[in-house]
Formats: structure tokens, sequence, C-alpha cells
């Protein structure tokens, strides 16, 4: 099967899927639906540094957890009608999905270009662990630090809401999230055409050739870290929102894992492969899940199935090889 | 703030970090060979402990724990290795990350099935329990000071294993060049499994350590793990004199950060604030030394290979 079909089918099955749910009378489905959209999202975003720009980094649970945590910060306070801020300026809390999402992709960035400008001085193993070890310590930050909560984390009360639209209802919210995951898709598809991406997935494949004609690669790999890190944190504050709470859960290690996994499940590089990821991934914690508790060891055999023999995650398993190899 | 709770914070230091170093050596060990990033190292962590403390509960005797933690994590690591980690010498960083990760998801339930989410106890032995009075009038508890002790008889071992026997001119010939020994007729795969198993077994042995410690439970090998990446990136991948010299410095600065930095902090604001942001500074204090050093040195300390 074409990857292209195979693509279209995905996006309408997603479009399709709440209608379907709704006539099944499940709208419970329908929340499983939004966190397999935004988790893919999430996944959207990492592989734009992974799939386009070759960094392995193992530390993107720390943009969705200042995604994630922006989203807290600003709905608490406004809740609480205290401002965040007085001196020198007031700054206030605020309930509109909108800004929330223009903040959190902001930090989000900020943290990634800070990051990525100590990280990418190395490579290889080295920037796996130094990413690694840079998620930990926004984790264990989160959790002693009591202002926001501290271990225990952060409740918000009402979803946020966005301008025409009631986000209480399960449909309509979700129509959102998979708008921005659509969104996130045609950046992706955008960038990895654009010079930019072009130059970026040369640096990925030879970075001594693509200095030779006098690109800079340490560059071009900050910019695709900062902008997977500021739709990785678009995703946290979604996250967020859809569960209503944020802990630094959502900074820990295996959140980075999973987000990786995602990617990797459905095909690096691949456009959809994040989301085929996501979707595969949260349906399986949902059936695996009913079968059994401790369906992780499954999760894992089939995760070290598809490293070992099925190179390329399950887009390729379907549409062979090909797309950005 | 009384010098002896300085030197005692000092020594909690220094026995953390060689802790830290038996996992780092596995680690650095392994990916100075074989070139291979190992998550799972945790999980054989955990495997020690979890087994130390059945063997201890099962015979009373806390050195037969020790020698089956062990044996068991240095026999797990050679299974996997044979199994898994074989095949993943020749692909990227990336595979090799995702199917350990995939080792632990599969390590961790499995241990959860078989032992429950009740954490386990391991008592430290009645031989070892009571305090000893240390020049200086320091009085500090036995176990923890014998722990130094046996992470530095183990430093030691490795580091003559490594410089003055054949095993150790094999492995230092294939973190070289690995091609070259084949040819000269060194069994590769099987010297691959035999330092695989050797850094399991240190982490093995950890694990049974620490368990005594600290409790028993499913997820204990995770943090410490990350901790150990921490320690051979500030020490140079590769290198075991710079995983020992980088986990007694990440050891020390954790310890003495977390005592000395919210009195710091109170110099220039009130106790309460002083509290909590030296606590949490404090809990960032090692991976801001880890990019300091980076800063500094991007390949580590010691680090030849980048």
């Amino acid at each position: 099967m074409n990857e292209r079909w195979l693509n279209a089918a995905v996006v309408a099955g997603l479009v399709a899927f709440p209608l379907w749910a709704l006539w099944m009378d499940e709208p419970f489905l329908i929340t499983l639906a939004t966190r397999a959209v935004i988790l893919a999202l999430a996944g959207v975003g990492l592989n734009i540094a992974l799939g386009l720009g070759g960094l392995v980094s193992l530390g993107h649970a720390a943009f969705f957890g200042i995604g994630g945590y922006a989203m807290g910060i600003l709905a608490s306070h406004a809740q609480a009608y205290a401002p965040i801020m007085e001196w020198p300026f007031l700054i206030e809390g605020t309930k509109s999905m909108p800004v929330i999402w223009i903040v959190a992709m902001l930090a989000a960035a900020l943290a990634a270009l800070a990051i990525g400008a100590l990280s990418l001085r190395t490579s290889g193993v080295y920037f796996i662990m130094i990413t690694l070890a840079f998620g930990q310590m926004l984790y264990y930050f989160a959790i002693s630090w009591p202002a926001y909560g501290g271990e225990d984390g952060l409740s918000i009360y009402v979803r946020n809401g966005f301008p025409g639209l009631n986000t209480l209802a399960p449909a309509p919210f979700y129509g959102l999230c998979l708008t921005v995951l659509l969104i996130a898709l045609a950046a992706h598809w955008q960038i990895a055409r654009s010079p930019f991406g072009l130059a970026l997935n040369a640096a990925r494949q030879s970075p001594a050739r693509v200095e030779t004609v006098g690109i800079a690669p340490f560059r071009l790999r900050l910019v695709a870290f900062t902008v997977s890190g500021a739709i990785t944190g678009l995703a946290g504050a979604l996250f967020a929102d859809l569960n209503r709470f944020v802990s630094p859960v959502m900074f820990s290690w295996q959140t980075s894992g999973e987000i990786m996994v995602f990617v990797i499940l459905g095909g690096v590089a691949r456009l959809f492969g994040p989301v085929v990821g996501a979707v595969v991934f949260i349906t399986l914690e949902h059936w695996l899940g009913g079968l059994s508790d401790y369906w992780h060891i499954y999760l894992g055999a089939l995760l070290l199935g598809v490293v070992l023999f099925a190179r390329g995650g399950l887009i390729g398993l379907v549409a062979g090889r090909g797309g950005h190899e | 703030m009384s010098l002896l709770l300085l030197a005692e914070q000092a020594l909690n230091g220094l026995q953390f970090g060689v802790m830290l170093f038996l996992m780092a050596a596995g680690l650095t060990l392994v990916f100075g060979v074989m070139g291979l990033i190992n998550l799972a190292h945790g999980s054989l962590y955990m495997l020690g402990a979890f087994v130390a403390a059945v063997v201890a509960g099962a015979t009373g005797s806390f050195l037969l724990a020790l020698v089956a933690a062990l044996a068991a994590a240095a026999g797990a690591g050679a299974l996997v290795e044979m199994l898994v980690i074989r095949r993943l010498y020749d692909r990227d960083h990336l595979d090799q990350v995702l199917a350990t990760f995939a080792l632990i998801l599969i390590f961790s339930e499995g241990t959860r099935w078989a032992f429950g989410s009740f954490p386990l106890y391991l008592d430290i032995p009645p031989w070892l329990s009571g305090p000893v009075m240390l020049p200086g009038g320091i009085l500090y508890p036995a176990y923890r000071l014998s722990l130094i002790g046996v992470g530095l008889a183990v430093a030691l071992a490795l580091y003559l294993l490594i410089s003055r026997t054949r095993l150790g001119v094999r492995i230092r010939a294939g973190a070289a060049d690995r091609e070259m020994i084949a040819a000269l007729g060194v069994d590769i795969s099987r010297l691959y499994t035999v330092v695989f198993a050797l850094g399991a077994g240190l982490a093995g042995l950890a694990g049974a350590l620490v368990g005594a410690i600290q409790s028993v439970q499913v997820g204990m090998g995770e943090p410490v793990l990350i901790l150990a990446f921490v320690v051979i990136v500030i020490g140079g991948i590769g290198s075991i004199k710079g995983a020992l010299i980088g986990a007694i410095l990440v050891g020390l600065t954790d310890t003495l950060g977390r005592l000395l930095l919210p009195l710091a902090f109170q110099t220039v604001m009130d106790s309460s604030a002083a509290a909590s942001a030296g606590a949490a500074v404090a809990s960032m204090s090692i991976y801001i030394l880890m990019a300091a050093v980076l800063i500094w040195r991007p390949s580590g300390l010691f680090g030849a290979r980048g």
C-alpha cells in the first residue's frame, strides 16, 4: 500500500472516529482518542528533531512537562484570582487556551534553546545521555519546588476555554486537538521540503559536506531542536488540559521514552509515524490493559520485535521502505 | 553547623559515589568495548537487589545473598546479551535505546508480576549493624563504611583486571579495534558476552548492597541508571578512571549540595524560602555540575571518543 494512501486513511479514520463513538454511545472512547491525538502531537514534535535532524533526544519530557506546567500555573492563578506577579508589572493568570498555548510554546522553545545549545556541543551517545539528564533535572526541580504542588502536582477545576467552542464536551475538544495535530503535521511537511529542512537532512547524513558548502550544522540542529521542543510543549499544555491535572510525572524519563516509542513504532522520519505509533500505543494500552495488569510486558515484547525485525516501523511494514529514508 | 556533620555527610557522599561507580563501571565498559548504550543496566541492579532480598530471607545469610545477587545478575546479563543485545551492536544508538527500553519494560513488569508491587526489605547483617568510631570522633554506621571499602576494592580489582590480565588486554584491544582482534583469533562474541556479564554482575552487586539501606522495589534501578549516565558523561565514556572520579564527584556534589545549599541561601533570604529554594537547586546540582563539565570539556574529563 502506498504511504500517501495510508496517511489519507489515517486522517479519515481520525476525523470519522468521534462520529462512530457517538453513534456507538461510547463518549469515553473520544477522550481516549483525544489522548492519542495529543500524544501524537508530542511525537510530531520529537520527529522534527529525531527524524529530520537525527537528534536522538531522550529528554523531550522536559518540553512536554514545561507545556503542562505553563497551563497549570496560568490556569491555577486564574482560578484563584491571584496574579502571578505584581511587580515590576502585573501578570495575571488566564483560562484562555490560545494564550496558554502561546506561553507554553514560548517557554518550551526557550528551554529547548538553552538545553539544545548545551547538548548539541556533543553528539552520539553523549547527546542521548545529556538530554536524558536535563529531563531528569527538571523532573527533580518540579518535585522539590513546593510553590506549584511539588510532588502532588496541580489540579484545575474546569477545562480552559477556546473562543466559540464548548471545550468541556469531549467531541469539540477532540476536534480542536485534531486540528492542532493536522496543522503541526502540515508544518512538519513544509519544514521537510524547505531549504532549511533539506539542509538539516543533509547535516544528518553528512555533516562534513554541509560544513564544506558553508552551512553550520550546529545552527540548523539548534533551530530544529527548538521548533521540536515548542511543538512538544504545546502537546504538554493540551495533555494537561485533557486531564485537568499536571504533575512531575510529565517530566519523568518514562514520558520521554514513550514519546520516542510513538515515533519509532510508527516509523522514524515518516510524516505520520508518530500518529500511527500513538494510536497503536493507546489502543494497546486500552486493550491489553483490560486483559492483564502486566500489559507492559507485551508492549516491551512488541517494541523489541519492531526494533529487531521491522526496521521502518509499522508504516514501513505496511507501505514498504522509502519515504525519507 | 558542626564539622562532625560535614564529615559525616562527606562520607555519605563518598559511599553514594562508590555505589554509583559500580553501576557506571559496567555501563562505561559496555560502551567502551561494544559501543552499546544500555538502558536496561538499571534492571540488572534491581534484579540483584530482589535476588539478594529473597536469598537473605530464605537462608538468613547476607554473604550468600550477595553472591547470589552477583551470580544472578551476571547470568541474566549473559542471557540477555546472547538473546537480544548481540543483535544490536551494528545498529545505531536509536535502535539500542529502544530495544533496551523495551527490556526495561519487560524486566520491571516481570518483577512486579513475580513479587508484587510492595517493596521487599533486606536487613543489614548483625555483624555490620552498629556504628564505628572513626578518628576525629566521628560515629559512622559500619555498614556504610564497609560499602565504601567494597566499592574501592572493586575499583582496584577492576583496575588490576584491565591492566594486568589477558582478559583485560583483550578488553582494551576490543575497545581500540574490534576487527583487528577478531582477525588475530580472539573469539569476539564470547569476549562481548563476558564483558556484558561482568558489567551486569557489578550492577547486581550494587543493587544488593544498596538494597540493605533502601527498600527493594520495582523501578529502583532507573534513577540510579540516570545518575550513572551523568557520571560517565562527566568522567568520559569508556574510561574506568573517569567513571570512578565522576562517581565520587557526583556523590559528593549531591550529598553536600543538599546540606550546604539551603544554608547558603539562608544568608540572602528568610529561612523557609531558603529551605525550599536550596532544596530545589540542590536537587539539580549534579546536572548543573554536568553542564559545567561539558561546557569546559565536551567529551568528559577523561573521554577520548565522542
